[in-house]
This record gives C-alpha cells, sequence and structure tokens, in this order.
C-alpha cells in the first residue's frame, strides 16, 4: 500500500511527462520560443512597429536597409516602392498570419472532427458520403483548389480563409474518422455505452478526447499550411488585397522590382520562411512527444 | 492482380463523377450567370442572349445540362476557350508537355538528390551529418517557394548573370515544336546552341519546384531507413559479413523505397500545385500559368476544363501509384 502512493507521489503529471519529452528536443524548443516571439510581437505590433504600415513617406522610395550605404536609420530594413517602412510592415503582417493561421486551423478543426465522428461513429452510408466527399476534395491539389473557390467566392482575405480551410479539412476528417474507428470497440466506450451514454456524449465525450494526439500535430502542421497557402494566393494577387500589409501581397507587389531592390523581397519572403520553420520545428517536435510508439519508455 | 487493379478503378468512378460535379458548378456558382460573364462589362441584348443561353444549352434544367456536360467530356469536349476560341482540350495537351518536361526533371532532381541524403542522415543518426541534413530538409519543406524562385533570379540572373529569367528557350532560337519537350527538340533541331540554352532555362525552374518534393524524400528515406536497419534480415546481413555498402545499398534500401515510391507517387499532387506558383515566376508557358492568366482574365471554361482534366490526371497518377505498390509488396494485394 505504502509504495503504491509512493509511486502515485512520483508519477508526474500529464504535462510534465509531455514537457520532459518536448524538451529534449531542442530545435522544437527553438520553434515554440520563435513562435511565442511572433506572437508577442504582433499582439504589440503598435509599440514595436517604428512607423505606421501603410504611411507613405515621398522622400524615401526604395531606401536600402540602414547598414547599407544609402540606407537611413530611420528605416530599419528600407522602404518600398511608395516608400513605407518595410520593417513596420513586417510586424503588422504578423499578425495577419498568425490571424489566417488561427482562423484557418479552427474552421478546418471543427468541420472535420465533426464529421469525422460522425462518419467513424455512424458508419454505413453516412460514411461512405462523407469519406467519398472527403477523397474528391484531396482530388484535386490544394492550392489549385483553394485558387478556384476564391474565384467563386471572389479575392479577399477572408474568403481565401475559407478556401483553405475547406481544402486542409480532409485531412482532419481522416485523422479523426481511423481514430475513432479503433476506439469505438474498447471495453471504456461498451462501458460508457451500457452505463447509458447518449450518442453525442459518446462522441464528443468518450471518444473525442482519446483520439486529440494526432489531431493536435495535425493542427499544428495545418497552421504553417495555412500561412503559406494564404501567402501563396495572396503572391497571386488572389488573397489579401493591397494594401494590406500581408507578407504574400507585399511580395506581389515586390516583384517588378526584384532586379532594382532586393530588400522589398527578401524579408517579406524571410519572415514567411521563420514563421513557417518555427511551427514545423515546433510540430516536430509535438508529434514526437505526442507519439507513444517514439516514446522510450 | 488483375481483380486489384479493377478494384481500384472501380473505385475512382464515384470519386470521378465527383469531380465531373464540382467542375461542372464551379460555372453554375460564380456570381452573375455565365452570358453576362462572357460579354463583360460591353453588356448584351436580351434576344442575343436568350439565343446564346439556348446555344450553350444554359436553358435547360441543372441536371439535363449536368448529364450533357458528362456526354460532352466523354466525347472529349471539354468547352471553347473564350480567349483563344481554341477547344479547352487542344489548348491543354499544347502546354501540357511544358509543364511535364518541368516536372519530370524536378522530380528527377528531388529523388536523385533526396534519397542518397536520406540514407546518409540515416546512416549517420544523431551525428551532426544528420542533424543538418535533416535541418536543411525542413528549411526545404517550409520555404514559400514563390519567394524561393525570386530568390535565385535575384541572385543567378541578377548579380550572377547566368541563367535567363523567364520563358524555355532563347528567343534566338525557332524551330517546331516535334515532341513539345523543349529539351528533345532543340537536340532534334540541329541548331548549335539550341540544347544549352534550354537547359539554362530549365534549371532555375526545376530546382525551385524540387525543393518541397526533396525534402519530403529525403525526410521519408530517413524514417524508412532508420525503421528499416533494425530489422533483422539486416541485421543478418551484417552478420554474414557483407560490406556496408552492400547492406545498406542492397538489403536496407530495397525494402525501405516501399514507403518511398508512395510518398514520390504522392508529391505528383503537389507538383501541380507547385506548378501553378512556378511557372507564374518564370513565364514558363506550362497550364499552372495558363490556368493564372485565365482565371485573371475570367476565361471560365478553361479554368472549368483545366480543373477537371488535373483532377484526372493525379487521380491516374495516384492509380499507377497504387498499382506499383501492389507489384512490390504483395501483402497488401489482399
Amino acid at each position: 500500500m505504502a509504495t503504491e502512493s509512493s509511486l502515485e507521489l512520483n508519477r508526474p503529471s500529464a504535462l510534465a511527462e509531455f514537457w520532459f519529452y518536448f524538451s529534449q528536443n531542442k530545435g522544437a524548443v527553438i520553434g515554440l520560443a520563435v513562435f511565442l516571439l511572433l506572437v508577442f510581437v504582433a499582439l504589440l505590433a503598435p509599440i514595436f512597429a517604428p512607423h505606421a504600415p501603410d504611411f507613405q513617406y515621398r522622400d524615401y522610395f526604395l531606401l536600402p536597409p540602414s547598414w547599407i550605404e544609402g540606407g537611413n536609420s530611420d528605416f530599419l530594413l528600407g522602404t518600398d516602392a511608395v516608400g513605407r517602412d518595410i520593417l513596420s510592415r513586417l510586424i503588422y503582417g504578423a499578425r495577419y498570419s498568425l490571424f489566417i493561421g488561427c482562423v484557418v486551423v479552427a474552421i478546418a478543426l471543427v468541420g472535420g472532427v465533426v464529421l469525422g465522428l460522425t462518419a467513424g461513429y455512424c458508419k454505413g452510408w453516412v460514411d461512405t458520403l462523407i469519406m467519398r466527399i472527403m477523397d474528391i476534395i484531396l482530388a484535386f491539389p490544394s492550392l489549385l483548389l483553394a485558387l478556384v473557390l476564391v474565384a467563386v467566392l471572389g479575392p479577399g482575405l477572408v474568403n481565401a480563409m475559407i478556401a483553405i480551410a475547406l481544402v486542409l479539412q480532409p485531412h482532419f476528417v481522416r485523422l479523426t474518422r481511423a481514430a475513432v474507428l479503433s476506439e469505438a470497440g474498447r471495453d471504456y466506450v461498451m462501458a460508457a455505452k451500457v452505463a447509458g451514454s447518449g450518442h453525442l456524449r459518446l462522441m464528443f465525450y468518450t471518444i473525442l478526447p482519446n483520439c486529440l494526439a494526432p489531431l493536435i500535430v495535425q493542427a499544428t502542421l495545418s497552421f504553417s499550411s495555412a500561412i503559406l497557402d494564404a501567402a501563396a494566393l495572396g503572391f497571386l494577387g488572389m488573397g489579401a488585397q493591397p494594401p494590406t500589409p500581408e507578407w504574400g501581397t507585399m511580395l506581389a507587389e515586390a516583384r517588378e522590382f526584384i532586379l532594382r531592390a532586393w530588400w522589398v523581397v527578401t524579408f517579406p519572403g524571410l519572415a514567411i520562411l521563420i514563421t513557417v520553420l518555427a511551427i514545423n520545428l515546433f510540430g516536430d517536435g509535438l508529434r514526437d512527444a505526442l507519439d507513444p510508439k517514439l516514446k522510450r519508455s | 492482380m488483375l481483380r486489384f487493379l479493377l478494384g481500384r478503378l472501380a473505385m475512382l468512378v464515384p470519386t470521378f463523377l465527383g469531380v465531373t460535379l464540382v467542375a461542372f458548378s464551379f460555372i453554375r456558382l460564380l456570381p452573375g450567370d455565365p452570358i453576362e460573364l462572357l460579354a463583360g462589362e460591353r453588356g448584351i441584348n436580351p434576344e442575343r442572349k436568350a439565343q446564346l443561353m439556348a446555344e450553350m444549352g444554359f436553358d435547360q434544367p441543372l441536371w439535363k445540362q449536368y448529364l450533357d456536360y458528362l456526354g460532352n467530356i466523354l466525347q472529349g469536349d471539354l468547352g471553347t476557350s473564350f480567349a483563344s476560341k481554341q477547344p479547352v482540350v487542344d489548348e491543354f495537351f499544347a502546354l501540357f508537355p511544358a509543364t511535364v518536361e518541368l516536372s519530370l526533371c524536378a522530380i528527377f532532381l528531388a529523388v536523385v538528390i533526396g534519397i542518397p541524403l536520406g540514407v546518409i542522415a540515416a546512416t549517420k543518426r544523431g551525428t551532426f551529418i544528420d542533424q543538418s541534413i535533416m535541418g536543411t530538409a525542413l528549411v526545404g519543406y517550409s520555404m514559400p517557394i514563390f519567394w524561393w524562385g525570386l530568390l535565385l533570379i535575384i541572385f543567378f540572373s541578377g548579380t550572377l548573370g547566368w541563367t535567363p529569367v523567364s520563358g524555355r528557350i532563347s528567343l534566338l532560337y525557332f524551330f517546331e515544336p516535334v515532341t513539345g519537350f523543349m529539351l528533345i527538340d532543340s537536340l532534334l533541331s540541329g541548331e548549335e546552341g539550341a540544347f544549352a540554352s534550354a537547359i539554362q532555362h530549365l534549371i532555375l525552374p526545376s530546382i525551385v519546384l524540387a525543393t518541397i518534393p526533396l525534402a519530403v524524400i529525403a525526410r521519408q528515406t530517413r524514417s524508412a531507413m532508420l525503421e528499416v536497419m533494425g530489422e533483422d534480415y539486416v541485421r543478418t546481413a551484417r552478420a554474414k559479413g557483407l560490406s556496408p555498402f552492400r547492406v545498406i545499398g542492397v538489403h536496407a534500401l530495397r525494402n525501405a523505397m516501399i514507403p518511398v515510391i508512395t510518398t514520390i507517387g504522392l508529391q505528383i499532387g503537389v507538383m501541380l500545385a507547385g506548378a501553378i506558383l512556378t511557372e507564374t515566376i518564370f513565364s514558363w508557358p506550362g497550364i499552372g500559368k495558363w490556368l493564372i492568366d485565365s482565371i485573371t482574365r475570367r476565361d471560365y471554361f478553361v479554368v472549368q476544363g483545366a480543373l477537371l482534366l488535373i483532377a484526372a490526371i493525379i487521380m491516374i497518377v495516384n492509380l499507377i501509384v497504387d498499382v506499383l505498390y501492389g507489384l512490390i509488396n504483395p501483402r497488401i494485394r489482399g
């Protein structure tokens, strides 16, 4: 009895256990730190940004970064073709990218989980119908389908987010369904059923929490795909519209100056790369920490 | 094997019907009716409009329109481009070789570099080499390729002046396309320097398009190799005293290739999406650029046709990958 209780005491909480495995992956910790920093900067953008993101300084068109000859220390990363401070636009742009990631993942996750749970739980023709529709969505390259959806809905940030969420959703449906199918036959589900749980309670309260790990990992990876796809749509002129300081849209505006002013092209792309890389590093670490197969007991 | 193949084909039918439904709905879902979209801002008088509606079948009930659409697809008729007045199918297949050529070069780069990198990372697991390769792969995987393309243009075309910025071949050369593949056509033309020019034009777009698949293949190869290298038969091969090269290259790699081949197949869809961006950056005259131009021009019959054809091609490629997978791995034939 005594040993049992001491064992009980020594057992780390789930969160502490997760952090133990997660923190062994240095890349993942760096990714998380960079991501948190980005969130911080985005939230406090008006404080960090040295200039207003859309103010045009008419005397300073295409000013190079401050450390290069001809640069000005007021404009650390230089100015764009209409004299706006690039650093300030990037800082405000972080808000758009993170917002896009959150909204897209929220829509795709909620929709995917509901559809996946329904398919896996109801089986039969409901399952077949839902999964066939997901197959159809997956038959198109995601960017192509998103482009066409935006063409139908009209270019703009909101429509781009809806399109990307719709395209990312099948992955969540498939994951949830697979997890539900493997969980639904377990004893604890049967026990809950015998105890008189209704269908909704069984689906969302009994089964869903046990399918969360792969969904969390997928959500993280979808977060970075959403940012990339939204930037790509912005770049193609189908996402956020100028003068929004969205990073992809900034790149589209900068395209014609690539051979004259490398900085207007380089920095927005670098911002996208760093953000996506940080989230992917974090996601990789999350997968390793949450996947019991990889844990060294 | 035949049963496996037929089963897979049968599974494609409902998906393909769904794809046709998506393509069909696309034009009907656009705000405004199709004729007014075609007429654009000039407008159109009501009689002419009614006449056109009847000609194109838009006055029929929806289910009849859909059946007609299906019938047309089966006869290979995907409508006519509004801009060029050419059948969409003809335009598609005139431009398709350019995209295939680019994609093949990219997939070649991705496989030839990605697999060895993955194998090296797996054999040097946990070392600095492994970490550098996997770090680089993750950067490649996270790359916004439209920006990557612009950077390469700034450096190789702008600063160094080594490669051209756009197109498939220098304007100095002109010859009739035979195969549609510029590398082959330039050789067949016999013009001096044409082949070199074609390669110069191809190199940057291929690198850009190869970036993400390369990263994915390297990561997948590494994890597949790690899984296989713990197996008994690899240990046996090692115990027999075979050279490490033979153990890794023959015993381990052959078995590790099974999931990697699936990954390569799945990259085809990624490639076609990447081609939209890559072709736009490098003004590569393939279907990706054609599609973007058509969306901008509001040439919706082209978009509809391209949507259907691209989905069909991806489905066929996935089927081929499935069959190949069944051939190498008899266990799943069932």
